[in-house]
């Protein structure tokens, strides 16, 4: 395009990277903004409340996101190939009652985890395959799996109920215990999420998620193996739906046939605060995580302001839009300034 | 069948005998093709002939239902695009296939980045490999830009220096000189040359012939999914090329129809849009043929899409027929017998989803709807009607515009104007894409309509069709009208005269 006017002049006169670091620094300051959400909301908390961060405290905030951070770093791969998985709750739930079923008739801790985790994976690959070989939209496909797997839960479960007396001592203790404010899930969350990173960041394949989202249509033309590569999201995002089952378990110590209930919109609605671009694409799981830290400590901080928790969904809904706002807005920021500097090129 | 192999050496790939059909239609028929290393072949055809399946079946995207694809001299299997690509042969798709999200660097080496240490991305080196692309092509792109808001030539670029980041045996190009200005076709034909030096084989697909002339040693011409010919251009013209593609002596390409002109059909004055456009003036009469000519981004889409109540103007004025339009309210254009035919059919034009039907039909909802319901069989009778009147080429008029060729979802898109009965006809680059049999086709409704006394105003980038075509060109550039010539004054060098801004003749 050509500068059809004289009010389009160029912004300044930056060396040639200069839109390319604009564009860095607004997806770098996409993440920061939560972040800065995030403090602003706990120091205003702190400054109401001075029991809130006290090493307890910390300690429950940290504790209530883990198992979000998991399941929206999973979910996170699967939205970025453009796709979404709406069974993860579904997957959560009978995961943990699986994994306390093995453990009630005196099983081994690592053992149970394991076996959620196989179980997520199980499903995580039917939704793969359903999504990848069925041509099918994975928002229909993935509402039925919720459905189906929630069915075989509550056929299976009954009105059955798994506690923390059932379960052996040690398996509780590790899921509130932890190093001083950091409990042990908090770390595994955090492990996970650091590899996940790392690997989309560092490895072709990792890439090729972004790309298969990007453009879906270039990807089988550069010869990326798409469905492979799809069944794979899935396969993790299953996966980390399983072991965020089992740490629901040691945590919380209570499951029945409801566990998960409900629990996707809160995972796609922390993904999609945390930068996550629903088209796919675009986005970190670090963005998530952040998503699911601030969501999760909006419960939280709430009663310690002393406001009606009642209040805390539509919170979640206004942070949610607002997120997407912010989203739309940059993005066509970008979009001009990039414009303008292929104008300056003629 | 001849296999000319003047140049001594083996072909690098061929295809022998290849078939190819999806579902009833027979996009290849027993296609042979030979490129050599150092030549620059051009594939010649009308759209439908298969040269995109063709493409797609040297790319590993289609397996042949028979025949065989042979890298030098062995017959090979394609499984997929990888395939290909490992083999050496790069493909330039007429759309760009870039993912918007991602930089420029990892564009070109999706799939196959420098590695490090356990299998980790080099990102450095994939860094610096297309900052050296990028210096090899003559370009200042940044290898660290997002491909998202990158022009058309631009994305071309990428995808060259895709091709060459492998140094490509084979490099196909399908139309990748489409949406180029000059200078970047020129420079498109420096890297072309360049890679010809080299030893690479390049097959070469434009609808412009002077093109094929310029750059392609041999040509290979397809028509209906079969081969027709392989041959030295040397010693060809462009009318015999024309003549190998469509089967048969092509009418006049601009058969303009001399019409004395009546009133004034549509009034503009001056029209501005803020930023876009400024002082817009002009008038087309019923019987002229008005081109607005001028480089791409002068603001000739948008002083159409101002007329038509698309977008809104700032000031001035617009009249049909002496009464004037509301501004931006397409609805009231529509009413006082504007019709619009846009630049992009496949975004604006059409319901690529819809029937050929249902797409004219469209434009007709307010007599065919009775009761708030669309009355179905006076809808397809009336598009019937239309494709009919157009040629359109279907199979069943149920069909989704989708499965058309380029050429026929033009003629359905106008099929869907024209079914309103205009007063005044705007049209957005009516033959941009479109083979040169149904452009004449497109260019002999044209004149028809205008002898009918409909007043058109054809947008066009087309030199010769604007010369071919117009009664009178008016001339934009940067915003403004430079230059109003008549039929009579017109050359190449007034018009790009007044286009580029020099002082007009």
């Amino acid at each position: 395009m050509t500068v059809t006017a004289p009010d389009q002049a160029p912004v300044a006169d930056a060396p040639k990277a200069g839109a390319t670091r604009l564009v860095d620094r607004i997806f770098k300051m996409r993440e920061l903004a939560i972040l800065l959400v995030f403090l602003v909301m706990i120091a205003i908390t702190q400054a109401g409340n001075s029991e809130f961060l006290s090493e307890q405290g910390i300690k429950d905030l940290l504790l209530n996101a883990t198992i979000l951070v998991l399941v929206a770093t999973g979910q996170s791969l699967v939205v970025i190939t453009r796709n979404v998985d709406l069974s993860v709750g579904s997957t959560l739930g009978i995961s943990a009652f699986a994994a306390g079923t093995y453990l009630q008739g005196g099983g081994n801790p690592v053992v149970a985890v394991l076996l959620a985790v196989l179980l997520g994976i199980g499903f995580g690959l039917l939704n793969g395959l359903l999504v990848s070989l069925g041509q099918v939209p994975a928002l229909v496909v993935t509402l039925g799996t919720l459905y189906i797997i929630r069915g075989i839960d509550s056929i299976w479960v009954g009105s059955r109920q798994i506690t923390a007396a059932d379960l052996p001592g040690g398996f509780v203790d590790f899921g509130s215990g932890g190093i001083s404010a950091v409990p042990w899930l908090a770390l595994i969350a955090l492990v996970v999420l650091v590899a996940t990173a790392y690997y989309l960041k560092q490895f072709g394949s990792g890439r090729e998620l972004y790309a298969l989202g990007s453009n879906p249509e270039a990807a089988r033309l550069a010869g990326i193996p798409v469905r492979k590569r799809i069944l794979a999201a899935y396969t993790f995002c299953g996966a980390l739906a399983g072991l965020a089952g089992a740490l629901y378990l040691a945590r919380f110590g209570n499951v029945d046939s409801g566990t998960g209930n409900g629990y996707e919109l809160t995972v796609v609605s922390a993904v999609v605060v945390g930068g996550v671009v629903f088209t796919g694409g675009s986005g970190s799981v670090y963005g998530a995580a952040l998503g699911a830290l601030l969501l999760t400590s909006i419960n939280s901080v709430l009663p310690a302001l002393g406001v009606n928790s009642v209040w805390v969904l539509a919170i979640n809904g206004i942070l949610l839009i607002l997120a997407i706002a912010v989203d739309r807005i940059v993005a066509l920021r970008v979009a001009n300034a990039l414009k303008k500097r292929n104008a300056r090129h003629g | 069948m001849t296999h000319p192999s003047d140049t001594g050496t083996a072909p690098v790939l061929a295809l022998r005998d290849v078939s190819k059909s999806f579902g009833a239609v027979r996009a290849l028929r027993d296609v042979s093709l030979e490129l050599f290393p150092g030549e620059v072949h051009a594939l010649a055809g009308e759209n439908g002939a298969g040269k995109s399946t063709l493409i797609k079946t040297l790319a590993g995207v289609h397996r042949p239902d028979a025949g065989q694809v042979l890298l030098d001299g062995t017959p090979v299997v394609f499984h997929g695009p990888g395939d290909a690509r490992d083999a050496g042969i790069a493909v330039i798709y007429q759309e760009p296939t870039l993912f918007p999200d991602l930089s420029i660097a990892e564009n070109i080496f999706m799939g196959r980045q420098p590695r490090r240490a356990l299998g980790r991305i080099d990102h450095k080196a994939t860094h610096d490999a297309t900052a050296q692309l990028m210096r090899r092509l003559g370009v200042e792109l940044d290898p660290d830009r997002p491909a998202r808001g990158l022009s058309i030539a631009d994305q071309q670029i990428v995808e060259i220096a895709k091709a060459l980041s492998f140094d490509a045996r084979v490099l196909i190009m399908d139309e990748p000189t489409a949406a180029l200005t000059g200078s970047e076709v020129a420079r498109l034909f420096g890297v072309v040359r360049t890679l010809r030096e080299q030893g690479a084989a390049v097959l070469f697909i434009s609808h412009r012939l002077e093109e094929i002339f310029h750059i392609c040693k041999r040509v290979t011409t397809l028509r209906d999914g079969a081969w027709i010919a392989s041959e030295p251009l040397e010693g060809m013209t462009e009318d015999d090329l024309v003549r190998r593609m469509v089967g048969r002596d092509l009418d006049e390409l601009y058969p303009k129809q001399e019409v004395t002109p009546g009133e004034t059909a549509l009034s503009v004055r001056r029209l501005t849009r803020e930023g876009v456009f400024t002082d817009v003036s002009f008038e087309v009469r019923r019987g002229e043929i008005v081109a607005l000519a001028g480089l791409v981004g002068a603001g000739r889409t948008e002083v159409a899409r101002a007329v038509f109540g698309v977008d809104r103007w700032d000031a001035g004025e617009v009249e049909v027929d002496g009464k004037p339009l509301v501004n931006g309210a397409p609805s009231s254009a529509m009413a006082a017998g504007l019709a619009l035919v846009p630049e992009d059919r496949r975004a604006q034009g059409l319901v690529m989803d819809m029937s050929i039907e249902r797409n004219i039909g469209l434009t007709g909802l307010r007599t065919t709807v009775k009761a708030g319901l669309v009355d179905r069989g006076a809808e397809r009778s009336r598009s019937l009607d239309w494709a009919v009147k157009l040629q359109v080429k279907y199979a069943r008029i149920a069909d989704t515009v989708a499965t058309l060729s380029g050429g026929n979802q033009q003629k359905v898109v106008l099929a869907k104007w024209l079914a309103t009965g205009p007063k005044v006809l705007i049209v957005d680059e009516p033959t941009r894409g479109i083979d040169v049999g149904t452009k004449a086709e497109v260019h002999r409704l044209l004149s028809q309509l205008a002898a009918d006394g409909v007043a058109v105003l054809m947008i066009s980038s087309d030199l010769p069709e604007v010369l071919g075509m117009a009664d009178r060109v008016l001339v934009m550039h940067e915003g403004r009208l430079t230059a109003e010539i008549s039929r009579t004054d017109a050359t190449e060098e007034t018009v790009m005269a007044a286009a580029t801004g020099r002082a007009a003749a």
